[in-house]
């Protein structure tokens, strides 16, 4: 019973790491680029939806949805002002500005909201669901978790593999220059991803800190490394890949932490991600690009 | 005079870098004996010199052999916990501080090159950012086991165990105390060893870009599979390279943590690689000169930013995202030349006019 138990916690934690990679996997398949404030947009999330449900009384879900507008519009806000200007830069340049972009938000919520911890009241009610009589009780935060990762999985492959929008998306990640002569507008196109990954980040945010409720401005900065290892874990730029990659590392690390050693489960964890990669170089749903001499 | 003329560039270049090392140490060592230097600024002298090191050691993998790596500090946190284990080893039968740095530098150099070799080996079939990647969970392990080791010195010699402490000593102490880290480390660092080792370095790298490996080094950095087709080793060059730069990261962990009397496993962590690769990076790709400035500059700024402390990391990383976009975006850029040339212009036209008349 406690195995299952470590699997279904695994699963849900993995559950967020994927929603997160999501963002992380989108943005490298589109604009070829490593966006580590993606972790960061997480932390904005969590605050906003703190403050409007703790604070202003708000409904949970309007709560949520607020979070999602506003991290929308930072995530295109950050894209514009930071990202868009440096399309032809070298890559390293790139990461440079994601870093300090990084470092902007984290230092701006210590600023606007102190660096004091805020205890998160979760957006989900407290409760749990007892199997088998009452030996194995799974909160209903766990099982919220699993289930809006399921919906947002569906939904989004549908949208990218369906609509119209999506396919340009899939026509920019796959040759920017080719796209935008088929009259792509590549430029929106890229915004807009980034403003799917942003409202992902707001909902990933709200159901990490209902799990864990100790919000401070540096929240999402471990959970946003280790989404972004999920991401390459799963082969980076592709979206099955997230959240295979995402739930795999969720239950390796519960896994780590219940039966090997609590403290020695990041490590654990990097440990799996570095034998898979050397057995995959490119991550386990990763394309191979054969090198053209 | 005429030995300088006749130098080639790159000698010239390099000589002018170690001669703004040489004059630096001898202003602080000037303001140092006049007592003119602050004290904050005082004790900011060995950890600049530690970064320093770290970042042209980077700068080695990064700006020389083309690879990004994100754990550069686990380098670090290997050398400064054997080095300083070692030191206090050494510090019982040898009685001159400075040889006991010494040989502490070499130990953690020597494990850091250890700990680089069975990094490098598996890490450098990757490549861009799966290589990054990689080098970042690298950095996280090496903390990860840092954090929960746990060392003692008694008598009969050494004691390791691992996550929990369960060392039987009699007497004795204890030198590395799990997630407490490093205490009661002997703080034999002093900013003329720093200045040693940050020229020792300096000319490791220098000579090593211009001989025959580092060329080597450089072909693969900018065409690997030309490189490849005239004969270059792909995998010994990288590993060179690489395990180079560790030992060094791991000697300027030595020199950081013999500074301190406690030093935590933490402190070594991501957002110190990526500081390092801030210096690197501000610093200008493949330039010593230039790594050495940004990581002088960006250490000691802070500090003089204390009085605007709330708002001081605020400004660091809107001055990141700004130099970021000023020096690679191409309408910026050109404008700024456009703006540079106007007034070159003026000046000149200035000087004719002043001519004339």
């Amino acid at each position: 019973m406690e195995f299952l138990f470590n699997l279904i916690s695994g699963i849900s934690l993995g559950s967020i790491y994927a929603i997160i990679a999501l963002g992380y996997t989108m943005v490298y398949g589109i604009a070829k680029m490593l966006n580590f404030a993606h972790g960061d947009v997480i932390m904005v999330g969590a605050y906003i939806c703190f403050f409007a449900t703790t604070r202003y009384g708000l409904n949970p879900l309007l709560g949520v949805l607020l979070s999602m507008v506003v991290c929308t519009m930072l995530g295109i806000i950050i894209e514009r002002l930071a990202y868009k200007p440096l399309r032809q830069a070298p890559a390293l340049a790139v990461l440079i500005t994601a870093i300090g972009m990084s470092y902007f938000l984290q230092n701006s919520a210590q600023l606007l909201w102190s660096s004091s911890p805020k205890v998160f009241q979760s957006v989900v009610g407290k409760g749990s669901i007892k199997l088998f009589d009452g030996a194995l009780s799974i909160s209903f935060v766990t099982v919220v978790t699993i289930l809006v990762c399921v919906i947002i999985m569906i939904a989004l492959v549908t949208f990218v593999n369906k609509t119209r929008i999506g396919k340009s998306m899939r026509a920019v990640s796959e040759d920017k220059g080719a796209a935008q002569l088929m009259g792509i507008n590549v430029n929106s196109t890229i915004s807009l991803t980034f403003a799917i990954g942003s409202a992902l980040a707001a909902i990933a945010g709200v159901l990490l800190c209902s799990a864990y409720p100790n919000l401070v401005p540096t929240t999402g900065a471990m959970p946003g490394i280790k989404a972004f290892t999920a991401a390459v874990f799963g082969g980076i730029g592709s979206i099955p890949g997230a959240l295979i990659g995402g739930i795999l590392l969720g239950i390796i690390e519960i896994f780590a932490k219940a039966y090997i050693s609590t403290q020695l489960s990041d490590a654990i964890v990097f440990a799996v991600l570095i034998v898979v990669l050397l057995v995959k170089p490119t991550g386990l749903l990763g394309k191979k690009v054969s090198e053209k001499v | 005079m005429n030995y300088l003329k006749n130098m080639n560039k790159t000698t010239r270049s390099n000589m002018v870098t170690y001669l703004m090392v040489i004059v630096a140490f001898v202003i602080v060592q000037g303001m140092i004996a006049t007592g003119s230097i602050s004290s904050s600024l005082k004790g900011q002298l060995v950890p600049i010199c530690a970064y320093v090191v770290m970042a042209i050691s980077l700068n080695l993998t990064v700006g020389i052999l083309g690879e990004l790596s994100l754990g550069h500090a686990g380098f670090m946190s290997a050398g400064a916990f054997s080095g300083v284990v070692a030191a206090q080893c050494f510090s019982q039968n040898i009685d001159n501080p400075v040889i006991v740095l010494i040989l502490a530098m070499i130990v953690g150099g020597i494990v850091a090159a250890i700990v680089g070799v069975l990094v490098g080996v598996p890490v450098l079939r990757l490549s861009g950012d799966y290589l990054a990647i990689v080098t970042l969970a690298f950095g996280e392990i090496i903390k990860g086991i840092v954090m929960n080791l746990y060392v003692g010195l008694d008598a009969a010699g050494l004691h390791f165990c691992m996550i929990k402490n369960t060392l039987e000593m009699d007497g004795g102490k204890m030198l590395i105390n799990g997630p407490m880290g490093l205490i009661g480390v002997p703080r034999i660092a002093t900013f003329v060893m720093g200045f040693v080792l940050v020229m020792v370095c300096l000319f490791v790298i220098f000579n090593l870009v211009n001989s025959k490996s580092g060329r080597a080094i450089m072909a693969l950095r900018d065409n690997k599979i030309a490189a490849q087709s005239v004969g270059i080793n792909v995998t010994s060059y990288k590993l060179m390279a690489f395990v180079i730069s560790a030992a060094m990261a791991g000697m300027a962990g030595v020199l950081f943590a013999t500074n301190f009397s406690t030093v935590v496993a933490s402190k070594f962590d991501i957002n110190t690689s990526i500081l390092v690769l801030v210096f690197v990076v501000l610093g200008g790709l493949g330039s010593m000169r230039g790594s050495i400035i940004a990581a002088t500059v960006l250490t000691v700024l802070p500090e003089m930013l204390r009085e605007f402390s709330e708002y001081r990391m605020l400004v660091y990383a809107i001055v990141l995202i700004v130099m970021m976009i000023a020096t690679n975006n191409a309408t910026v850029k050109n404008a700024l030349d456009g703006f540079a040339r106007k007034f070159s212009f003026k000046k000149k036209s200035e000087k004719g006019e002043n001519a004339n008349g």
